[in-house]
């Protein structure tokens, strides 16, 4: 079974474009949907908070690793079991964490990015999840719906 | 079983052990690779064909019961063990929904930077 997470997307755009959606701060928050109090520096922690509708209570805390102009960008950022009070935790030093790398690399339209998120050996067995799972069914559910309804009264 | 080791293990059942970590080795991946059949094996059917100890073996399976991959279950007077595909499926979800949340926020990045 794999034990990470890989993604590579084609973009239509040069490398430098890239990177700055990756590397400044206020870029990155725009398409990542968090609100960073700062700029990114190696060996520091970005913090912040999420943007994205309904996890908006979600903090961001990620340290950043690796950043080599226009080639690699690496953070290790914390998981958590739960968004949902009582059992989102609000200390994040204890929960674990996993290291997320951007490759970037120069193609004849524009940019391959590569990302990889490693390290979910230190993930306990237990974590589902729930909450954010029951959503997604509801939604699911609620578009069969809707479809089905549509389907019967056209 | 003794009382005290039975004791033990419920009390491991409350923390489970990270599922990758109890795979990242070779003899336990062997291990599962034998048991993942659904066929319950003993100690002795699982040390036959290998290089180690029964020892070995027995600690190597302590770790993938922890980690709840294996269970022992009691057959007269021996003790089996068997594949629970449990842990493998919960941890494989979990993977799902942190890599469907990266195709969502690859999808926003591709649209930020094209536009």
């Amino acid at each position: 079974m794999e034990n990470r997470i890989e993604k590579r997307i084609e973009l239509k755009a040069p490398v430098s474009r890239v990177w700055r959606a990756l590397t400044d701060y206020r870029e990155f928050g725009e398409w990542f949907r968090v609100k960073l109090e700062g700029p990114f520096v190696p060996g520091q922690i970005s913090r912040g908070h999420i943007t994205y509708p309904g996890y908006e209570h979600v903090k961001w805390e990620a340290v950043v690793q690796k950043m080599e102009p226009e080639r690699l960008f690496s953070f290790t950022w914390p998981h958590v079991k739960s968004f949902d009070p009582p059992d989102y935790p609000t200390d994040y030093s204890k929960q674990p964490t996993t290291l997320v790398e951007f490759r970037l690399e120069k193609t004849a339209t524009g940019t391959l990015l590569q990302v990889t998120e490693s390290g979910f050996e230190s993930i306990p067995s237990d974590w589902r999840l729930e909450a954010v799972r029951r959503n997604d069914g509801g939604w699911t559910e609620q578009m069969k719906n809707i479809e089905s309804y549509v389907a019967q009264k056209p | 079983m003794s009382r005290k080791s039975r004791r033990r293990v419920t009390a491991q059942r409350q923390a489970p052990a990270p599922v990758f970590a109890a795979l990242g080795d070779k003899t336990r991946l062997l291990l599962v690779a034998k048991l993942c059949g659904g066929q319950p094996r003993s100690i002795s059917q699982l040390t036959r064909g290998s290089r180690l100890t029964r020892q070995a073996i027995t600690k190597h399976l302590r770790v993938l019961e922890r980690a709840e991959i294996v269970r022992s279950v009691r057959a007269g007077r021996e003790s089996l063990f068997e594949f629970n595909p449990k842990p493998m499926e919960e941890i494989k979800q979990y993977l799902d929904f942190v890599s469907e949340q990266w195709d969502q926020a690859l999808a926003r990045l591709k649209s930020f930077v094209e536009t």
